[in-house]
């Protein structure tokens, strides 16, 4: 073979070589480390790169420094002392004001008290703030308290979303409609197929979250019979696609792939961190339309979205990006204030399973009762 | 020396062919042959002449008058940006109409325009298998190539037109776009319970990975023997030379067996013809006859009911005292 020939072949080959080592440029560098959590042939596994955990755990903001609890004693209480303490009001009056001093640092650490109180009297409600952040401490209770088959014992604080921010950096409005949806001839996007990183770069619905986060619309677009049954209802393909893009949301909110909750053979197969998903939907649900649109009113509009509604929560309020929120920090304990009453067991619309309410039934010496 | 290549280094250079003679029946052929060199390195370097006929016409003009919808579609749905359209172009699609418009027409903003692009493609799609059958036919070769693209077409009746109507709805049509129709695609499967169990879906794989097997096989093996008369494959059909029972010897040491010059080009036409052929029964079959294809292989006892290794999980929605 003649030396033209060979220099002939090795130019398109250097070249393929180059092409192929930029197309690696955007990949992640091996090994990364998985664990199996399903049965073998499952694909379910949990995948990390100690690398990428690494540099996301370091730009976590730094949590503010807890102060020691301070021990139920027979001291006077807060509603004793202060004037319109409507929720904390049965800590003692230090804890009380640790409370206080914790959620500044959460939510407002550079503003201070001042930006839920009016410093010339801190009982009045005049700053919506001070409403809105009352309400909030509800909702943090009632998680606490019924959710616990999703935050389990870990439970959620005012940091586990704010961090340190008065917005919770990752929230959701309702997307606006563009104007050509509703012109008659020509430009109706079906409210998807547009480049939007929500749903993680996909065409699949932009707005997922306005049918399930608040909607009561359901997941299963299967059915749970092998062959079409008469009579029932099935889902369409587009229902099927508005799922995907919720399932894109779950996916990039905890940094997993799908198989972190799914067999990936039988996606409709129940598997204890799609249960888990499950209850965190309908706790979503109710933060949102029991604790959060309520307080639409409250807010002024430059806190409203596009279309005026509240900013509302969904998986990555919580999650930002990994599996457990702030890598499975332990900090609702500390915080009595925080700590809600479970609801009945037996009413059904309280929120909660039965076993879960028994659980924190069990657990909760709930020291703070809601008023 | 030259066939050592994986590139084609011969380029031969003559008097441009006008074709046989035809009959009556054909239209004069439009634009005189001539030679791009570049055109040489990757196939014959002679352009034309082309034979345009009233099919061919019909068949454009729909076609580009379908593309036209679609892109102007896709245009308006950003708000006549052209910026925006040149960026957002992977994502923008023709969506089918809604599902409540069941087979009726929908208003043009809610799908109307998805069904004139719809027939529009397949009065182009089905004018051009006719051309390709007519042209095939005037030329004195057999037919192979049309019934080939007719198997094709099949796949894309499936999917826009049968399905939908068998389904009883034109939302179940696909839309026109480049990530909206794979997303399609995989909201499809998920729908009915994993498309991998199903058997037509299986097969139309086989034919596919078959097909790009069976074609780097046959592409590998006559480069291999050219230098020894290999290429000249049809003539070897029936006079076999030292190429061929090279080759097949090769194929006897390696596997065993061995395909013959003719029949290596029926194998491949028809894993071609079989992998949208099959393709096409799995999609007909996904929510008309099967609307769960993991259940339906777990009851034949194709596909195993996993174990809880975790645990027994039930479904939530079916416990006491929750919200649904």
């Amino acid at each position: 073979m003649s030396r033209l020939t060979l220099s002939a072949l090795h130019r398109p080959l250097v070249l393929l070589g180059a092409a192929a080592a930029l197309l690696l440029a955007g990949c992640e560098r091996p090994p990364v480390q998985t664990t199996q959590q399903g049965f073998r042939g499952t694909a379910m596994q949990n995948t990390v790169n100690p690398r990428t955990a690494a540099a996301q755990q370091a730009a976590l903001p730094p949590v503010p420094a807890d102060a020691p609890a301070i021990p139920d004693g027979p001291g006077p209480k807060a509603k004793d002392i202060y004037q319109n303490v409507k929720v904390l009001g049965d800590l003692p009056v230090a804890d009380f004001v640790r409370h206080m001093n914790a959620i500044t640092q959460w939510i407002a650490p550079n503003e201070g008290c001042t930006y839920c109180h009016n410093p010339a009297n801190l009982a009045e409600d005049s700053k919506y703030t001070k409403v809105v952040a009352r309400r909030m401490i509800e909702m943090t209770r009632n998680i606490n308290a019924n959710w616990t088959p999703h935050v389990a014992q870990t439970g959620v604080t005012c940091y586990t979303c704010h961090r340190g921010q008065a917005v919770p950096p990752q929230v959701w409005f309702k997307a606006k409609e563009p104007k050509q949806n509703t012109q008659p001839m020509l430009g109706n996007d079906f409210g998807q197929n547009k480049a939007v990183g929500g749903v993680a770069w996909t065409s699949l619905p932009y707005d997922p979250y306005i049918h399930y986060l608040s909607g009561k619309e359901n997941i299963r677009v299967y059915t749970a019979q092998p062959l079409p049954q008469k009579g029932t209802e099935r889902a369409p393909i587009q229902t099927a696609e508005q799922t995907y893009a919720l399932m894109m949301h779950f996916s990039q909110s905890l940094g997993q792939n799908c198989t972190f909750c799914h067999n990936s053979q039988a996606f409709s197969q129940w598997v204890p961190k799609k249960a888990t998903a499950w209850h965190g939907i309908r706790m979503v649900r109710e933060a949102n339309n029991d604790y959060i649109t309520p307080l639409t009113s409250a807010f002024p509009a430059e806190r409203l979205g596009p279309t005026g509604d509240v900013a509302k929560v969904y998986c990555a309020t919580c999650h930002q990006g990994v599996n457990k929120p702030l890598g499975g920090m332990q900090m609702a304990h500390l915080y009595p204030g925080l700590k809600g009453v479970a609801a009945q067991a037996a009413a059904p619309d309280a929120g909660a399973s039965a076993p879960a309410a028994a659980a924190t039934a069990k657990a909760g010496s709930a020291p703070a009762k809601t008023k | 020396m030259q066939y050592q290549n994986l590139f084609t280094r011969v380029q031969a250079v003559g008097p441009t062919h006008e074709g046989v003679e035809l009959g009556p029946q054909n239209s004069a052929r439009d634009i005189q042959p001539f030679l791009v060199h570049l055109f040489g390195r990757l196939g014959n370097a002679q352009v034309g002449p082309f034979y345009l006929g009233t099919l061919g016409l019909i068949s454009l003009v729909t076609g580009t008058l379908s593309i036209n919808i679609m892109g102007f579609y896709m245009l308006a749905s950003v708000g006549w940006d052209p910026i925006e359209f040149v960026r957002q172009l992977p994502w923008l699609a023709l969506e089918p109409p809604s599902p409540k418009y069941g087979l009726h027409f929908p208003p043009m903003n809610e799908g109307g325009w998805w069904m004139f692009a719809s027939g529009l493609l397949l009065v182009s799609v089905l004018s051009w298998w006719l051309r390709t059958y007519r042209r095939a036919r005037q030329l004195g070769m057999g037919t192979h190539i049309a019934w080939a693209f007719a198997a094709a077409i099949w796949l894309f009746l499936v999917l826009g037109l049968f399905r939908p109507l068998l389904m009883g709805s034109w939302s179940e049509g696909v839309p026109y776009g480049i990530f909206p129709h794979l997303d399609w695609t995989a909201a499809f499967s998920l729908r009915y319970g994993n498309l991998f169990y199903n058997p037509f879906h299986a097969l139309s794989i086989v034919f596919l990975y078959g097909s790009t097997l069976l074609f780097a096989m046959h592409g590998a093996t006559i480069l291999a023997v050219t230098r020894y008369g290999g290429d000249r494959e049809i003539d070897q059909i029936v006079d076999r030379g030292t190429a061929s029972e090279r080759a097949a010897l090769f194929w006897r040491w390696t596997m065993g067996w061995n395909a013959t010059m003719e029949s290596i080009h029926r194998w491949a036409w028809w894993f071609a013809v079989l992998c949208p052929l099959a393709g096409g029964i799995g999609i007909l079959l996904s929510g008309t006859v099967v609307d769960n294809w993991y259940l339906w292989a777990v009851k034949h006892g194709v596909a195993p009911s996993y174990p809880a290794v975790l645990g027994t999980v039930v479904d939530p929605a079916t416990l006491q005292g929750v919200k649904p």
